[in-house]
């Protein structure tokens, strides 16, 4: 098991290998549909303290907003990687982020992108709501959650011990396209296309 | 308002529980899968989880999915109370965190952030013969929604003609381009023919009925086992890390279609796979 803290060095992302099993903690920022395109099309400046050497979590989570106007995580596992597919290497270089949290694994632009920057992917357990949220111990500030909504906003997080796996990694290697490519064969065996 | 508590408890029990099928398969797995494995790893968490969430009665995923209700009500009963209803308990659901606004205005982008807008939540209404209410609901998370896929048989590239051994092979192309993008392991509905529309709506459909509850018609019945082994046999795994279960059921039905078209349409939902029912005799309500 690796401790990560944030910021990550690219020294220390660019030394972390696909299989590896990682406790994330520090400041992390959710960012999911809205908040790529966003970053890549008008590339905004607020994200830019807590993005460089940091952490982007694929994520929409539950959130409980507390009388005093604090808020706090009640669900917050990862959402699928794939629909930032066409963003995401843009981001990551932008931006300097050395990770990014999610699930289901990104494609081969992405990969590229992280062997280019310096940075991995790392595997959240999907589904795992309540169980990742109380890892998340604070939420620091939230950007664009009017115009965005809950589930959209840039929610700017500290987390501890934060289980991820790396399922892609800067040498352009990839847990999903080796998956991918070993049950291709299989069901074209069982589809009798073989 | 006592039919809209009624529909808040159901939404609470189905966002923070499973239902007790779900649970005893989600077990299976984990004993299945062998020690020191990602996949034994991720269903151990997977386990927890669900734990968890029952005991905080939060919400086992945070997404917390698409307001889905099928009601069948007596006749003389008014559409419109049961719809005021529904709509009344995702707002009051959202605000104690049991749903996440979930609703967007496609056209502007602006989320409603209390789960009610155009179609949302969604009702299906039919009316019975019988003295009761029966409230279905389902909670489909968006992850898994996007893997669906609708075929046309035949298909040329899959060498899959009209009959279901063509079926078979479009819903092993449809679980294997999903890899692990829809949380799996998944359940697998697959509705065979009517048109574009009645395709889709009976493969999720299929997803009311109990796991490990074989289809009345033997044919479907044999399909559903075969393609329960064979999708069981692509090691996509939990999340798609490798593993002995992509699939926890598969649940098929068919429908008469036009000649000229033979649609198979597969829904999959993800191993959060959340739908309860309530029956309302007279003032009792019981859960399920």
């Amino acid at each position: 098991m690796i401790k990560l803290t944030t910021p990550i060095s690219e020294e220390t992302a660019r030394s972390l290998k696909v299989g590896d099993e990682v406790l994330l903690s520090g400041t992390i920022v959710t960012a999911r549909d809205a908040a790529h395109k966003l970053m890549v099309e008008e590339k905004p400046d607020f994200p830019r303290p807590y993005m460089k050497d940091g952490v982007i979590y694929h994520c929409g989570p539950v959130v409980k907003k507390h009388e005093d106007g604090s808020y706090s995580f009640v669900a917050a596992g990862p959402t699928t990687s794939t629909r930032e597919e066409p963003y995401q290497a843009a981001v990551c270089e932008e931006y300097s982020v050395r990770a990014v949290i999610g699930k289901g694994g990104m494609g081969p632009k992405t990969l590229e992108g992280l062997q280019k920057v310096g940075a991995v992917y790392l595997h959240a357990v999907g589904g795992a709501g309540t169980l990742i949220a109380k890892r998340c111990t604070k939420v620091e500030t939230v950007f664009k959650l009017e115009e965005f909504g809950t589930p959209e906003a840039f929610w700017v997080i500290q987390v501890e011990d934060f289980p991820c796996v790396v399922t892609m990694d800067s040498h352009g290697n990839s847990l999903h396209k080796e998956i991918a490519a070993k049950s291709d064969e299989i069901a074209k065996e069982l589809m009798g296309l073989k | 308002m006592e039919l809209k508590n009624a529909m808040l408890e159901l939404i609470r029990r189905a966002s923070t529980d499973l239902s007790p099928d779900v649970e005893a398969a989600l077990v299976q797995a984990y004993d299945r899968e062998d020690e020191g494995t990602p996949a034994k790893s991720v269903f151990g968490t997977i386990l927890e989880n669900v734990k968890l969430a029952r005991e905080a009665s939060t919400p086992v995923c945070q997404d917390t999915g698409s307001v889905i209700m099928y009601i069948d009500f007596p006749v003389g009963h008014s559409e419109k109370v049961y719809k005021e209803a529904a709509e009344a308990a995702a707002m009051e659901a959202t605000k104690l965190q049991y749903l996440r606004p979930n609703a967007v205005d496609p056209i502007t982008g602006k989320n409603s952030g209390n789960n009610v807008g155009v179609n949302a939540p969604y009702l299906h209404f039919h009316q019975w013969d019988k003295d009761e209410v029966r409230v279905r609901l389902m909670l489909k998370g968006g992850g898994s929604e996007n893997v669906g896929a609708q075929y046309k048989l035949p298909d040329t590239a899959l060498k899959a003609g009209r009959d279901l051994k063509g079926v078979k092979k479009v819903v092993i192309d449809a679980v294997n381009k999903a890899q692990g993008q829809g949380c799996a392991p998944g359940i697998i509905g697959v509705g065979i023919g009517g048109d574009r529309v009645t395709s889709y709506a009976l493969s999720k459909e299929q997803f009311f009925r109990k796991l490990g509850e074989p289809s009345a018609n033997s044919d479907l019945a044999a399909l559903e086992k075969e393609l329960y082994e064979d999708l069981n046999k692509l090691n996509i795994g939990p999340m798609g890390f490798g593993g002995k279960t992509t699939c926890l059921g598969v649940n098929v039905a068919a429908q008469h279609r036009h000649p000229a078209t033979f649609y198979v349409a597969i829904s999959y939902t993800c191993w959060v796979y959340r739908r309860k029912q309530m029956i309302i005799k007279g003032s009792e309500v019981t859960y399920d």
